[in-house]
């Protein structure tokens, strides 16, 4: 690969890294031939035609049996040995990248991992009972490919929009795809109205870095780790019916700490339960409602309206059969509205690991979690308490307030309501459980108050019929905080309004927080944790302590039910090195 | 391939995907000008709509509304009436009839292609929820919590966008133009390089380190 001086001056990657990347695909290149490549990269194959809507909102899906499907398990995606076009500090407007600022910190975080993934339509079957259904899915996967990351290994992810051109009816055959809550610069962070359309691509650079990289070199603050994010279509007022669609997946990252292998002979290794498929399970909850017909229902107006099947990693009321030894569980919401309030149908308490993906400080058990939209519960289950033959149900318990529409109710006579999926122990492992939860699961960094350079406050009302946040709404060219880099700040949340129903999970991107108080009183061990997503009821006030650090450019804060999101329920803000301290 | 054609280019003429009159309704609405209008056949088929709620005698929301709509209409100009039709349908009609609306549209300068409507209180009720159905009754059944809101449709495509009324202009305009049929890429590709100039001007602004790459 000869690299010439006018594409450096374009901005495109270093010498060094041209070579780096050239010697990998050199070598790849001699073992892929183009046909090869073809087979092992095969182009997807020709879109499903568009649904027509049903006829009418259904009251009910249809009846499906519970518990005649295994769960599935979204593979990771096949990583690349080369890009073409070649990667670039600069979007590459005339390949068909859609516009963008340059990658911040570029030669920094040269990616060592490249991946080229594809939003499109294909059709998925959610359950044997009803017949295959249109959706969109990253690589047409319903979730999408869970990326299995490691901390100082950047990724670069192309995304492409193959959604159809000719798109009619739900959504919008445009996206911007959000590593929630990765520590991203702005530019590749999926901002709302950084939308691109079909045929078009982008390239999202993920350093997976820690944050604090700068204040403590080389790597940036350990105590910092996420490790269970997720990622979804994040494009103004359409984010609700395009994730709803199937626009979403997960997102691990390991690090020496949370390794993924429960035999790491390394000191500083937890050892958790480990081997992403296999003892390390995502559990992504969707719920979706389904025509007479069984298609997905997917017709205008309005937002998303809850629904009444409960799917599990894109499958209705699944099963998983476990050995007699722990497991982690990654608990995802994707919504785009419901709220679950998860437990065990044996009473048995879930050992909560990680909130938002970042490990507590230490285990805590717990009756029952309460998930809001996109938060994430890490949870270890120890199957060895319970004989072979047992069956565990995974339940919920929330009901969730609609109003004047009644709440689609699973058809009567189905024999278990509100179960999410069945546990099946089947029998004692084949290798003893080599994996432990210590009691000791990391440290925090300190929540040191005389860091905090401003406190800001932002007030969730709705006026008229409007969601506003500051009484503003949703303006990409208007910031409503302008922070300096390297800042500390104190935020406090306030939901103007008293009634029940208006719940607003809070999501603010960018950097974890930590809730100072919710109401005047210290949190709730539950959400003592690093977190990025925080439930704001009717009447709460809510503290929070950030820090700013690392990378520039505008984000966002905005409640997560989707439904609201895209009713503009979300304002930008902006990290820079000019404004005022 | 059929799947890069889909991709880069016209799309072949398809049949509409209207949700219809039977979703719409056919009621029969009078404009401030006095014209009998079927509400699906003669405001809604094959056309682009920006619709909103208001009421003449509303102080809070509405005359802010009206205002921005106004402006809207200005900065469509000639589109509006050809491309994209804007209605403004009254909450109130026991209150609101033919001359109430034609002397509140009076000073905004409502011209041609945006009309008030008023009609019976049912049909109107129904149109409502139809088009802006919350499924919370404290939203649905109190008529305050209709006016800030557009809510815009391309009916041939059944696409739907909205705009809170108290946004800019530019975002009310850039709404209407999302339920817009997807431009030929290579016109998409060109608006990119503009975007792009303002994409560079704005980060170079905000970023000291864009020189350290």
């Amino acid at each position: 690969m000869s690299k010439s001086l006018d594409d450096l001056e374009r901005g495109e990657i270093t010498r060094r890294a041209a070579l780096q990347l050239g010697a990998a695909a050199g070598a790849a290149g001699m073992l892929l031939s183009g046909k090869a490549e073809a087979q092992q990269y095969p182009e997807p194959p020709d879109p499903p035609p568009q649904p027509t809507p049903c006829p009418t909102r259904p009251a009910n899906s249809p009846p499906t049996r519970p518990f005649v499907q295994q769960l599935p398990m979204p593979l990771p995606p096949i990583p690349r040995a080369f890009l073409s076009p070649t990667p670039a500090v600069g979007p590459n407007l005339n390949a068909g990248e859609a516009p963008r600022a340059a990658h911040q910190r570029w030669n920094e975080f040269l990616p060592r991992v490249l991946y080229d993934v594809r939003a499109r339509p294909a059709m998925h079957r959610f359950h044997p009972d009803l017949p295959e259904t249109y959706i969109w899915g990253f690589d047409g996967r319903v979730p999408g490919p869970t990326f299995l990351s490691w901390y100082d290994f950047p990724a670069l992810v192309r995304i492409h929009n193959d959604l159809p051109v000719d798109h009619v009816g739900f959504g919008i055959n445009e996206i911007t795809v959000h590593l929630h809550n990765g520590h991203t610069a702005s530019e590749s962070d999926g901002f709302a109205s950084d939308f691109y359309g079909p045929g078009l691509w982008k390239d999202f650079h993920y350093p997976n870095v820690l944050a604090g990289y700068d204040q403590y070199p080389p790597k940036g603050d350990p105590r910092e780790a996420m490790h269970t994010l997720w990622y979804h279509d994040h494009r103004h007022s359409f984010t609700s019916p395009n994730s709803y669609r199937g626009l979403a997946g997960m997102y691990l990252l390991f690090d020496d700490k949370d390794t993924g292998n429960e035999y790491d002979p390394r000191p500083s290794a937890l050892r958790l339960p480990g081997g992403y498929g296999l003892f390390d399970i995502p559990l992504i909850l969707a719920d979706k409602l389904f025509c007479a017909d069984g298609q997905l229902f997917s017709n205008n107006p309005g937002g998303v309206p809850l629904g009444d099947k409960f799917t599990v990693n894109g499958a209705i009321q699944p099963y998983f059969r476990v050995f007699r030894r722990k497991y982690r569980f990654r608990l995802l919401n994707t919504g785009p509205t419901r709220t679950y309030s998860v437990a065990l149908s044996n009473g048995a308490p879930l050992k909560v690991i990680a909130t938002d993906g970042n490990l507590l400080q230490s285990a805590i058990d717990t009756p029952s979690i309460q998930i809001n939209v996109a938060e994430r519960f890490d949870f270890v289950i120890d199957f060895s308490t319970v004989p072979t033959g047992t069956k565990l149900y995974l339940t919920n318990n929330q009901a969730q307030f609609v109003g004047n529409a009644p709440e689609p109710q699973p058809i009567p006579g189905l024999p278990i309501e509100n179960i999410l999926m069945r546990f099946d122990v089947v029998g004692n492992p084949p290798l003893p459980d080599n994996s432990r939860v210590p009691s000791v699961l990391c440290e925090y960094p300190p929540v040191n108050l005389a860091e905090v350079a401003r406190t800001r406050t932002w007030d969730f009302d709705l006026v008229s019929g409007q969601f506003l946040i500051n009484n503003q709404v949703f303006d990409p060219d208007t910031s409503l905080a302008d922070i300096r880099t390297g800042t500390t700040e104190k935020w406090i949340l306030r939901n103007k309004l008293p009634l029940a129903g208006w719940v607003h999970p809070v999501h603010i991107h960018f950097e974890e927080f930590r809730v100072l108080s919710r109401n005047g009183a210290p949190p709730v061990p539950l959400e003592s944790g690093r977190k990025d997503v925080i439930r704001l009821n009717g009447n709460d006030e809510i503290e929070l302590f950030m820090r700013f650090r690392d990378f520039r450019g505008k984000y966002m804060i905005h409640c997560h039910n989707m439904n609201h999101e895209d009713n503009f329920m979300l304002v930008r803000w902006t990290i820079g090195d000019s404004f005022p301290a | 391939m059929k799947r890069r054609a889909l991709l880069t280019g016209e799309p072949a003429p398809r049949p509409s995907a209207s949700l219809g009159p039977d979703y719409y309704t056919n009621a029969v609405l009078r404009t401030h000008e006095g014209r009998e209008v079927r509400f699906y056949d003669d405001l809604m088929k094959d056309k682009i709509v920006a619709i909103n709620f208001i009421y003449t005698w509303c102080e809070n929301t509405c005359p802010l509304s009206t205002a921005n709509m106004a402006r809207v209409q200005k900065a469509l100009g000639a589109r509006v009436g050809r491309d994209v039709h804007m209605y403004s349908f009254t909450l109130k009609p026991w209150q609101d009839d033919v001359a109430a609306l034609k002397e509140y549209a009076k000073p905004y300068g409502a011209g041609p292609g945006w009309e008030f409507l008023t009609g019976d209180n049912y049909d109107l009720e129904t149109i409502r929820f139809r088009l802006f159905r919350w499924d919370h009754p404290a939203l649905d059944f109190n008529l305050e919590q209709h006016v800030g809101m557009v809510r815009i449709i391309n009916d041939r495509l059944d696409r739907w966008s909205m705009c809170p009324t108290l946004a800019t202009t530019r975002q009310v305009v850039d709404a209407i133009s999302w339920v817009e049929p997807t431009k030929p890429l290579a016109v998409r590709k060109r608006e990119n390089v503009a975007t792009q100039a303002r994409i560079d001007a704005e980060t170079r602004h905000l970023h000291a380190i864009v020189a350290r790459n």
